[in-house]
C-alpha cells in the first residue's frame, strides 16, 4: 500500500508530468511562463487547487451521484480557485496583478478536472492526495523550468537576478507568445530524447 | 425519482457549503486586500503627488458618503497644515477604466498633482498617461474647476501624441474629480480640521 502511494506521487513528477508528457493545460503554461516567479506562482496555485479538489472529490465519491458528477467537480474546483484568488489578492498582490485573468481560469484547466474524473472519483483519499500533490508539483516544476529558460534567454535574468554577462543581448523573442511555443517544443523534444534511454 | 431527489440534494448542499465558505473567506480577507491595494496601487500614486507631505497620507485617511458610493480621501500635511487631500476618480480610456488619483489643496482649489493608478491602456502609448512625468506634471497648479478636455477638443490638457483616447480618459476622470470636489468640498474642509 505504502509503495503504491509513493508511486502515485512520483508518476506526476516524470512519467505523467502534465504539460510535457500529457501535453495538457497549455493555456497557462504558455501564457504565464515569462519568468520563473510567474511560472512557480501559477504552478503552486494550481497545485493547491488540484490537491484540494482531489481530496474533497475522493471524500465525496460515494455520495456524489455519477450523473451529476461533473457539475459537482466544477463546484468544488471553482470554490478552491476562488479561495486561491482571494488569498493571492490578500497576501501576494503583485503576483496577483501579473497573473491576472489566469488565476480564475484555473477552473477550466483540464488537468484539474482530469484528475478529479480519472483518479480521485475512483480512489480513496490518501492515494488521491498523493496523486494531486505529484501532478501539482510536476506542473509547478514544468512551469518553473519553462519560465527559467524563457527568462534566462529573453531577459538575461533568473528570479530577477542578473545571470548573463552585461554584454549579453536579450533574445526578446523568447518572452513573447511565439517564443513560448518554440521553447515548449524544444523542451518536449529534450524530454523525449531523455525518456528513450 | 429517488435518484433525481438525491442529485438535486447533493448539488444543492455542495453549492450551499461552498457559498458559505467563500463568503466567510471573503469577509476575512477584505481588509487585507484593501491594505494591499493601498500599498501597491494607490500608495505609490499618492507618494508622487504629495512628495512634500510630512505625514503618511495612507494612514491619515477618511471616508465620505457621496450618494451611493463611499469615497476615500487621503490627507497630506504640507508645511504643517492639513489642507490637501487626494482621492480617486475614473475616466473611460481606450482599454477600460482609467483610475486617477487627484491631489488638491482645499484652501485655493488648486491641484497639487494627479497621477494615474490603474489602467489597461496600450503599453508604450496610452500607458504613458501613467509613466510619463511630463504628462502627469502638467496638472500641478491647475484649478480643479469645471470640465476638463484635451487641447484638440478645445480644452486645457496636453494630450499624449498617439494616445488621444487615453488622454481623454484622464480628462474625463479630472472632470469627475472636479464635480465630486465641488459637491463635497464643505464636508472635506470640515473633516480636515480634525487632522
Amino acid at each position: 500500500m505504502a509503495k503504491t502511494i509513493v508511486q502515485e506521487f512520483t508518476k506526476g513528477l516524470w512519467d505523467e508530468i502534465p504539460p510535457f508528457r500529457l501535453v495538457l493545460g497549455l493555456c497557462p503554461t504558455l501564457a504565464v511562463t515569462k519568468s520563473v516567479e510567474n511560472g512557480l506562482g501559477m504552478g503552486l496555485a494550481t497545485t493547491f487547487v488540484i490537491v484540494g479538489s482531489n481530496i474533497l472529490v475522493s471524500m465525496l465519491r460515494n455520495i456524489i451521484p455519477s450523473k451529476v458528477r461533473i457539475a459537482c467537480f466544477i463546484v468544488v474546483i471553482a470554490t478552491f480557485v476562488t479561495v486561491v484568488e482571494l488569498l493571492m489578492q490578500a497576501y501576494t498582490y503583485p503576483l496577483f496583478l501579473t497573473l491576472g485573468i489566469f488565476i480564475p481560469l484555473i477552473v477550466v484547466n483540464c488537468i484539474v478536472l482530469g484528475r478529479a474524473e480519472a483518479f480521485a472519483f475512483k480512489n480513496p483519499v490518501l492515494p488521491s492526495l498523493a496523486d494531486g500533490l505529484g501532478i501539482g508539483i510536476g506542473f509547478t516544476l514544468a512551469l518553473g523550468s519553462l519560465g527559467a529558460v524563457r527568462e534566462l534567454f529573453g531577459n538575461g535574468t533568473l528570479l530577477g537576478a542578473q545571470i548573463m554577462p552585461a554584454s549579453f543581448q536579450p533574445f526578446g523573442f523568447m518572452v513573447q507568445a511565439p517564443g513560448a511555443f518554440v521553447c515548449l517544443g524544444l523542451m518536449l523534444c529534450v524530454m523525449n530524447v531523455l525518456g528513450k534511454k | 425519482m429517488r435518484d433525481l431527489i438525491k442529485m438535486v440534494l447533493v448539488l444543492a448542499i455542495l453549492c450551499l457549503v461552498s457559498g458559505g465558505l467563500l463568503a466567510s473567506i471573503r469577509n476575512g480577507t477584505k481588509e487585507q486586500i484593501e491594505n494591499q491595494q493601498l500599498t501597491f496601487v494607490k500608495g505609490p500614486a499618492i507618494k508622487t503627488i504629495f512628495t512634500a507631505a510630512a505625514n503618511d497620507p495612507i494612514a491619515d485617511r477618511f471616508k465620505l458618503q457621496d450618494g451611493d458610493v463611499e469615497r476615500t480621501f487621503f490627507v497630506a500635511k504640507i508645511d504643517g497644515k492639513a489642507q490637501s487631500v487626494a482621492f480617486e476618480t475614473y475616466g473611460k480610456g481606450f482599454g477600460g477604466d482609467i483610475g486617477l488619483m487627484v491631489g488638491i489643496n482645499v484652501s485655493d482649489d488648486k491641484m497639487v498633482g494627479a497621477q494615474v493608478t490603474t489602467h489597461s491602456e496600450t503599453p508604450g502609448l496610452g500607458s504613458k498617461t501613467k509613466d510619463d512625468p511630463k504628462f502627469s506634471g502638467q496638472f500641478k497648479g491647475m484649478e480643479l474647476k469645471g470640465d476638463f478636455k484635451v487641447k484638440n477638443d478645445g480644452g486645457q490638457v496636453d494630450a499624449i501624441s498617439g494616445a488621444t483616447v487615453s488622454s481623454r480618459g484622464v480628462a474625463g476622470a479630472l472632470t469627475e474629480a472636479s464635480t465630486v470636489f465641488a459637491r463635497l468640498k464643505p464636508q472635506i474642509a470640515q473633516k480636515l480640521q480634525e487632522f
